[in-house]
């Protein structure tokens, strides 16, 4: 190595230093300690005891467990969808060239700024059985509205729903999109005759594509992690533990029940289920994600 | 002919115009409904069809719920909140904002061997989920004797993070590079490059980052959850939580105003850094 050389790695060195202690302290040290106190005994009171595979084992025959993972896939299978195709459209609208973009753009977005404990306050109210708007404004088309929250049933719609309100966020990621599609894509597609429908179709969505499946793997991380909104809405995942997500039982393992170990053990298997379906969302990508010239 | 088609269009436009409307009225409906609430005498809020005007304008609400149970525990709960959340946010941003453009530029700026591993797999940091790292991470700050402090809070973000990282490498590679060898060739050091020539340049980018972390602080709850554990000590968020959980399913208009008071800051934030928030989004949907 040439001494300018030399002296420039030295240098990137001690630029990146602080992220390569971040990175040893905070990231590799406890993903590490997380896989070994997954295989232990362990709470903060005490040591951790080696116990082998015994807390993969008993989550295999916890029924709360697997109630928490079907909650969370069912989430997850009605939620994500349901954004992408919201925030798909509410871009493709926007990208109609109509005036007031910002306007429009600016009351679909701002939902997705509230905060999170903020937004499940202000969906408590909006969900009330009695006196919320959801049931008033049913109530006025002549549907009489369900008990949003106190319903096992219709618990998990709601936050379905509700998810939807933030879907802000991405639109703006998707809209940003829309506007870099070349218009001589459209213009060759207009003198072809192709329909509005066939040009979302063929040109659209076909360009979009990379950012639809960027949004899709972030989304299924997002997703399989969610918890404030539960947790502040429904308290221990009432009704019927139908609200109770994943994430909020492992953080009852931790925090509230004391097995540490068995809540890296979640940890774990959530990992290995978001590397998994990140996997499928690439391999699945291949075929149809199309990446432009740059 | 071109009349009727332009006759189309015009429908066509209006058409558009309906229904962006009507969406953005339903999207605007609960924040309407918040403020609404926020300022309703208790017995207006509960009225069957939804009254949106009060008969009279309760803005005592806000003050009630900002000081609630003030007496009892001897200090303005949300004020305290709002000073704690203060607080982390600024730590926060500061550590945030000097720490990675730090290490954005070894990624970004600089040539050593092994850069585009490293890079990679800090990249791959990204689909971490904190629930894995959470109970070792809580282990050590127990250990350095921090539970119940705002360190946990704050202090790691003034080691990186994957996601500052790469935004900030994204923009720091588009900054001409002739800049940095004419300011070498001046006898500038790579910190002078970094100091006088990039940090200027990434102003827009900086602002991203650090409006991000800020948002992220201000919204985050399960940290605080974890970490905190006397009330005085609690962020808005949690704090929130708290008063929810206490007055819970009575009195909606209090509630109503205790959430509004959380969110105003930002949607005020949010009216005077538009450009780069909406830039700041496109940034990291677009360069994946």
């Amino acid at each position: 190595m040439t001494l300018k050389r030399r002296k420039e790695a030295t240098a990137a060195f001690l630029f990146a230093s602080p992220w390569l202690i971040g990175f040893a302290v905070f990231l590799a040290y406890p993903l590490c300690a997380s896989i070994y106190y997954s295989f232990c005994d362990y709470s903060v009171l005490k040591l951790p005891v080696w116990i082998g595979t015994r807390n993969y084992e008993n989550l295999m025959r916890d029924e709360i467990f697997w109630k928490t993972l079907s909650n969370t896939a069912y989430y997850a299978i009605f939620a994500l969808p349901l954004g992408m195709v919201v925030a798909i459209s509410l871009a493709l609208l926007l990208n109609t060239k109509v005036k007031g973009l910002a306007f429009y753009r600016t009351f679909f977005f701002l939902p997705s700024l509230v905060p999170m404990v903020s937004l499940a306050v202000l969906w408590l109210w909006m969900f009330n059985g009695e006196s919320g708007l959801v049931n008033a404004a049913l109530g006025g088309i002549g549907i009489k509205g369900p008990n949003w929250l106190s319903d096992p049933e219709w618990s998990k719609p709601a936050l379905v729903l509700l998810s939807v309100w933030g879907v802000g966020n991405a639109m703006v990621i998707y809209l940003a999109g829309l506007q870099d599609v070349p218009v001589q894509l459209y213009e060759a597609a207009d003198l072809d005759g192709a329909t509005a429908w066939q040009k979302t179709r063929n040109v659209t969505l076909p360009m979009i594509s990379p950012v639809i499946l960027f949004n899709l793997i972030m989304g299924i991380i997002g997703t399989l992690q969610v918890f404030t909104v539960p947790y502040v809405m429904f308290p221990g995942g009432s009704p019927a533990r139908s609200t109770y997500f994943y994430t909020m039982y492992l953080f009852d393992n931790a925090f509230r029940y004391q097995k540490m170990g068995y809540a890296c053990a979640m940890g774990w298997i959530m990992f290995l289920i978001i590397l998994v379906l990140t996997m499928i969302s690439l391999r699945l990508s291949e075929k149809h994600v199309h990446y432009g010239g740059s | 002919m071109a009349r009727s088609h332009k006759q189309t269009q015009k429908l066509k436009t209006a058409g558009i115009h309906l229904v962006l409307v009507a969406l953005s009225l339903l999207f605007m409906f609960p924040l309407l409904w918040m403020l609404s609430t926020a300022v309703k005498p208790i017995d207006e809020t509960m009225l069957q069809p939804p009254k949106w005007i009060p008969s009279v304008f309760m803005w005592g609400n806000f003050r009630e719920a900002f000081t609630y149970s003030s007496d009892t525990l001897g200090y303005i709960p949300f004020l305290v909140y709002g000073r704690n959340t203060l607080i982390l946010c600024i730590l926060g941003v500061a550590g945030t904002v000097v720490s990675n453009s730090l290490v954005a530029y070894a990624f970004g700026r600089l040539k050593w061997p092994g850069r585009d591993f490293a890079f990679a797999v800090t990249l791959a940091t990204m689909m971490v989920p904190f629930p894995v790292l959470m109970v070792p991470i809580y282990g050590m700050f127990k250990e350095f004797g921090w539970i119940g402090t705002f360190k946990p809070l704050w202090v790691p973000a003034w080691f990186g993070s994957a996601f500052a990282i790469f935004l900030l490498r994204q923009f720091f590679r588009s900054i001409p590079f002739e800049l940095s060898e004419a300011a070498k060739l001046d006898g500038c050091s790579e910190w002078g490059i970094y100091w006088s020539v990039v940090m200027p340049l990434a102003k827009p980018a900086l602002a991203v980052v650090a409006l991000f972390h800020f948002m992220g602080t201000w919204n985050d709850f399960l940290g605080p959850l974890i970490y905190l554990l006397d009330q005085k000590t609690f962020t808005l968020s949690l704090g929130l939580q708290v008063f929810q959980s206490q007055h819970g399913g009575t009195q909606w208009n209090l509630l109503m105003a205790a959430s509004a008071i959380v969110v105003a800051p930002i949607i005020v934030l949010f009216f005077f850094t538009q450009k780069q928030f909406i830039e700041g989004i496109t940034m990291t949907g677009l360069k994946g």
